[in-house]
């Protein structure tokens, strides 16, 4: 798998690159950001593991082939906006959203209703909120941005509509 | 010489440097117990659809996704914390808080844009920069950016499976949105938060 390998040289070379820049401010500046680093870790791993280890019951629940049905070749605005409930409901990681996505799409799926289903995808899949979005940023911070999106991937769909077909 | 002693943490707090402020450590909170019910209720159902072998089954898979991810994890935490620590915060406000204006939003999607890593990298980095002065509106920029148009995703997922052409045209299609939202998210936030975010922790 060489693209997680190169995510994971990229990611730890950022890591090298601002510990050293805060290195060199002076030892403290990089103790402090380094124990500060680890407590957020220490605290962040209950709250992940209960998403990470949680998520696959939930998934397991929702049938794929619910999903898939909702994405049906049925167009137009109501096409659009089942599609962006889809997205938010896709349980799994981007395995399984992008190929509910190409599935839809070669059995028939309208475009713009496909870039909604991805683009709402990318904004609000459950899981990935759950499991990563609230455990790491304020609460209130995450209601917020997931209410200030809903009206995205129909401005998505809704370009899509206008520029056509890539 | 000027080696400070290994054991002496409170001397981190004497540096020079300006004191950090406190990043935002929540208790357990509603969401967190809204999940725990939601995975105890959905880990019953596959008991009583699957057995105890099912429940097993995916256990022991989600415990070694769980082992994978933990080094990224790691990795994001200190990414954020060194972040929060070497940026400067009065630019940091001036560049991306309240009245950064459409600079600020332009400037944080740029950012989400070139993010390497996922999700283990993008919140971190994302809440540092809350905590030292980025307002709603340029961190929604940010994280919607870094979902949306960032290449990680796209590189390592998209292409493979939805296909070049698709994945360019959907990024081309996405390029104007992290700057709507977060203009959309200063529109409302002013609004919504009438005084200046009053003394919340997360100013």
């Amino acid at each position: 798998m060489s693209a997680a390998l190169l995510i994971d040289i990229l990611l730890w070379g950022s890591v090298f690159g601002v510990g050293l820049i805060a290195f060199r401010r002076g030892p403290p500046v990089f103790k402090a950001s380094l124990r500060e680093g680890s407590m957020d870790f220490i605290n962040i791993v209950p709250r992940i593991a209960l998403g990470v280890i949680g998520s696959g019951y939930i998934a397991a629940i929702i049938p794929q082939e619910v999903i898939t049905g909702w994405l049906g070749p049925d167009s137009g605005w109501l096409g659009v906006a089942t599609a962006v409930i889809a997205g938010a409901a896709t349980p799994g990681g981007p395995v399984i959203g992008f190929s509910i996505g190409t599935v839809a799409l070669k059995s028939g799926g309208g475009v713009p209703q496909v870039v909604a289903y991805v683009v709402a995808w990318a904004l609000f899949a459950f899981q990935r909120v759950i499991l990563w979005e609230i455990p790491f940023m304020p609460a209130r911070f995450v209601w917020f941005r997931c209410a200030v999106s809903v009206p995205f991937p129909f401005v998505a769909a809704a370009i899509a509509m206008v520029i056509g077909k890539p | 010489m000027s080696e400070p002693s290994p054991n002496n943490p409170a001397h981190a707090e004497d540096a020079e440097s300006e004191p950090r402020p406190g990043r935002v450590r929540k208790p357990i909170g509603w969401s967190t117990i809204m999940i725990a019910a939601l995975v105890a209720v959905s880990a019953g159902l596959v008991w009583r659809r699957d057995g105890t072998d099912g429940v097993l089954e995916i256990l022991t898979h989600d415990l070694s996704l769980f082992g994978g991810i933990l080094p990224r994890v790691l990795a994001g935490c200190l990414l954020g914390a060194f972040i929060s620590e070497i940026l400067p915060h009065e630019k940091v406000s001036r560049a991306l808080g309240p009245k950064s204006g459409l600079k600020g939003l332009l400037i944080g999607t740029a950012f989400g844009a070139i993010l390497p890593g996922g999700p283990f990298t993008a919140y971190p980095v994302a809440s540092a920069l809350l905590a030292v002065g980025a307002d709603f509106g340029a961190t929604i920029a940010m994280v919607v950016s870094w979902t949306l148009i960032g290449y990680g995703r796209a590189v390592a997922w998209e292409i493979p499976i939805m296909g070049t052409d698709f994945t360019l045209w959907r990024i081309l299609i996405s390029l104007p949105l992290p700057v709507l939202a977060g203009a959309l998210g200063r529109f409302i936030y002013v609004r919504v938060y009438p005084t200046p975010a009053a003394k919340d922790d997360e100013t």
